[in-house]
């Protein structure tokens, strides 16, 4: 492998491993300050009891997910130097944004949160919990926004002499059309990933016959906030499609791998056969749905790879740019699967505890279980999609992954750290994942007796650390 | 004053901060086996650091997103250049935060063992190759026409940036132990006070020394008088330490980093980052950085949020201003639940 090969491997790695923890912090921090809101206003134990459960485990995942994000900041200086000095005015700007009004304001608050308890009054530590989790919603727009702008480059210009693309305008990066579909889809999706997270913990309680009245009230509202999240993604993911469709024409078209333009264009479920256009033996399609997911009218024209690849051809010069059209197929199709997957999950759920119910059924449990694994890999399969999918471009039309690339930093380098960080993340994915099913199987903790009315700092729930 | 000139010193700002910060944080760790007798010793130890460690760091990660967004060229160079070294730093750091948060989330005395080697080891690395680091930096690394770094890993393992190294790793022990002696109470906090002295010792001995090289090689008037600033506050700060005088100890130790950066820094001017290949391949504050505009973006996010980041940061400090001691944890030493049947009684520390 080239060292361009060994440094793509390194960020797909890292990145993806990365966002495995990203969007369970995000949607959990909202989860634990609704909770604690709960027990403020009505001071009801169980509320604190499950406030307390659900933190520890969001911040087992907050550390996982806080230093793999070192990683992050650094790596583009490491492996993509040359990426960094064309793109680093205008790249470089949100990321710092993020630092400065993101990172500070969560790892600051969450301290104060952890350590708290018995020092702050109780509104005021309350607050502590909200500005954390508002802190990873701030983190999330900045480096989307960062992200964005490879998709779909805006407000700047390339300064030929100093060979390098220049900011011209801050107000164009924030306020990108791809952005602001990019960022509800993403919080969407980690709402529906802290809601399957946070149902499947309490369904493995309540086969337990533990707690049912707490765990009752948490599987109820993990599942109902999965649900309108659910249907979040899908709203956001179908605009964001159409956006798509329309400033990255190849991505679509590599996600069905549709190689001629058609009018209107069908959507496969799945295929059977390789997906070089020439060798498909069956597939299971639904007419003039791609037309739809495209442009919004299930006959509306969909450009296949060959006509976009001419284009670009014509545009860019010569070249091929197409991605590696298996994967975005795949890809494309698993994230809106595994996303389905999740929401049925809820919609059982909701069915199934109605009315004060517990369900009976074995299956029930073991499917609202298992189900917490769909929106981990939704997540994943929509990054590798859009990641992949914009190939061979690092910026859409602006730059290639291949010149990106550091050139001074040898192949025996990028070799070593890459195996480094997958063996380490690995290590840490075993103790991690370990770390969660003992406090899991620990279940919710009694709290003391509190006085209700009281404002003050309660010592009693110091937590020991 | 130009914006280069304003981004340099922002950023050399933000090393100053995370070096103060995370210096103590990283005596601390390192000196976990020393001053960490037994368990309620460490435990004490590592709860002065709780609430504020993953702040501190924050500083490195804005120092870094700062440099790519103002001198970007210094970002590309510095980070592909130093590329195993920094590796080993990100490593030391990525494991270092999962065991301060692991360490006590289960109770089993092997499971701690082990994260307080990987404490020790992971806070000593860093304390070593940041000065390391910096010293090339000072010094000047190999890089050609197009900034590109021409040496090795080997390359940067040099005497004098060794010397930095250690100068770096002995002032951050002393830190450490200082802070140790300012919030702890009781055996502890006299032991720390105790080994403080020691290791202001060696830190005064480096220290000069290695200023006094880099002002040979590389000094200007102005930074002999930081430089002498440091070295006046080292003094103070182990004469304070002596006298128990802790805040002033502490303060003394925070005005050394604080000014060695600035030093060093300063030293820099008008370069970032030399090229011992030819002068003129050298990194400058105007050829490496970003355009007019975004500087301009940048100096409005960083008016706007700098007051307030430090204004909830020193509350943090604030509101855990109070001494740690062994009898804070009397009570609190709470066995995780081993398993499903005596969930009940069990209560679980976080």
């Amino acid at each position: 492998m080239s060292a361009l090969e060994l440094a793509r491997w390194q960020f797909g790695v890292t990145t993806v491993y990365h966002f495995i923890f990203v969007p369970l912090t995000i949607g959990l921090g909202f989860f634990v300050a609704g909770m604690q809101t709960a027990w403020y206003r009505t001071r009801k134990p169980e509320y604190l009891r499950m406030t307390r459960f659900y933190g520890r485990l969001f911040l087992i995942n907050f550390a996982i997910g806080v230093v793999t994000g070192i990683v992050q900041e650094f790596q583009f200086g490491m492996n993509w130097s040359a990426y960094s000095r064309f793109v680093g005015d205008i790249f470089g700007a949100p990321l710092a944004m993020e630092g400065l009004l993101a990172f500070f304001l969560e790892s600051t608050f969450l301290g104060l949160w952890i350590f708290g308890w018995d020092k702050l009054p109780k509104k005021v530590h309350l607050a502590t919990i909200w500005a954390a989790a508002t802190g990873t919603l701030i983190s999330a727009f900045f480096i989307l926004a960062a992200n964005s702008w490879m998709q779909h480059p805006v407000g700047f210009h390339i300064d030929a002499a100093k060979h390098r693309a220049e900011l011209t305008s801050i107000g164009a990066v924030l306020s990108n059309s791809t952005l602001w579909v990019t960022f509800p889809h993403t919080i969407a999706g980690a709402f529906v990933t802290a809601g399957a997270f946070v149902l499947a913990v309490a369904a493995w309680q309540l086969r337990k016959q533990r707690d049912l009245d707490l765990f009752r009230k948490a599987a109820k509202g993990a599942m109902l906030v999965t649900l309108v999240a659910s249907l979040a993604v899908a709203v956001t993911g179908d605009i964001q499609g159409k956006v798509m469709t329309k400033q990255q024409p190849m991505k679509m078209a590599a996600a069905e791998a549709l190689y001629h333009s058609s009018k209107p264009a069908s959507f496969s479920l799945f295929t059977i056969g390789s997906l070089d256009g020439d060798h498909e033996k069956w597939s299971l399609r639904v007419p003039g749905v791609l037309s739809f997911l495209a442009t919004g009218s299930f006959n509306g024209k969909v450009e296949g790879i060959d006509d976009v690849q001419a284009q670009e051809v014509a545009k860019y010069g010569p070249g091929t740019y197409k991605p590696v059209i298996p994967i975005a197929y795949w890809s494309f199709r698993l994230m809106i699967g595994f996303g389905l997957l999740a929401a049925l999950a809820s919609v059982w759920g909701l069915f199934a505890l109605r009315r004060r119910r517990l369900p009976t059924s074995r299956w029930f449990y073991r499917a609202a279980i298992w189900a917490v694994a769909t929106p981990f890999l939704a997540n994943s399969m929509g990054w590798i999609f859009t990641e992949m999918g914009r190939q061979p471009w690092v910026v859409y039309g602006v730059m290639q992954t291949s010149d990106a690339v550091s050139p001074g930093v040898g192949r025996a380098s990028v070799a070593t750290s890459l195996v480094v960080f997958t063996l380490l993340y690995g290590v840490l994915a075993v103790i991690n994942i370990r770390l969660m099913l003992r406090y899991i199987r620990g279940g919710a903790e009694n709290v003391p007796e509190l006085d209700p009315t009281s404002e003050q700092p309660e010592p009693s729930l110091a937590f020991s650390y | 004053m130009h914006l280069t000139t304003l981004w340099f010193i922002l950023i050399a700002v933000l090393w100053t901060g995370y070096f103060v910060l995370e210096g103590f944080d990283f005596g601390v760790g390192a000196l976990l086996p020393v001053l960490g007798r037994d368990e309620l010793d460490r435990r004490v130890m590592l709860r002065t650091l709780g609430p504020l460690w993953d702040g501190n760091e924050v500083w490195l990660l804005v120092a870094g997103g700062a440099t790519f967004a103002a001198f970007p060229e210094w970002y590309a160079s510095m980070f592909s250049g130093f590329y195993l070294a920094l590796l080993l730093i990100l490593v030391a750091l990525i494991v270092r935060g999962l065991a301060i948060e692991y360490r006590n989330k289960q109770d089993d005395v092997v499971w701690r063992r082990r994260w307080d080697i990987a404490i020790t080891a992971s806070s000593a690395a860093p304390a070593l190759l940041w000065g390391v680091a910096f010293a090339n930096i000072v010094r000047g690394v190999p890089l050609d026409a197009s900034h590109r770094y021409t040496g090795t890993f080997f390359t940067l393992l040099n005497p004098y940036a060794l010397l930095g190294g250690l100068v770096t790793l002995s002032l951050f022990l002393l830190h450490g132990a200082v802070f140790l002696a300012l919030k702890t109470d009781g055996d502890i906090r006299q032991r720390s006070r105790h080994l403080a002295g020691q290791l202001g010792v060696a830190a005064i001995a480096l220290a000069a020394l290695f200023l006094g090289i880099t002002q040979a090689r590389h000094g200007k008037a102005i930074t002999d008088i930081t430089a002498a600033i440091a070295a006046v506050a080292l003094i103070g700060a182990v004469a304070a330490n002596g006298k128990g005088r802790e805040g002033w100890a502490f303060l003394g130790t925070a005005v050394t980093i604080a000014f060695a950066v600035a030093t060093l820094f300063g030293d820099l001017w008008p370069n970032v980052l030399p090229s011992s290949t030819a002068g003129a391949f050298s990194l400058t504050v105007r050829n490496a950085a970003s355009s007019a505009y975004t500087l301009g973006v940048m100096t409005w996010v960083a008016a706007f949020a700098t007051p307030v980041v430090l204004a909830y940061q020193g509350w943090t400090y604030w509101v855990f201003r109070k001494r740690i001691s062994r009898t804070d944890f009397a009570t609190a030493v709470t066995v995780p639940a081993q398993d499903a049947k005596n969930v009940e009684t069990a209560a679980v520390t976080p």
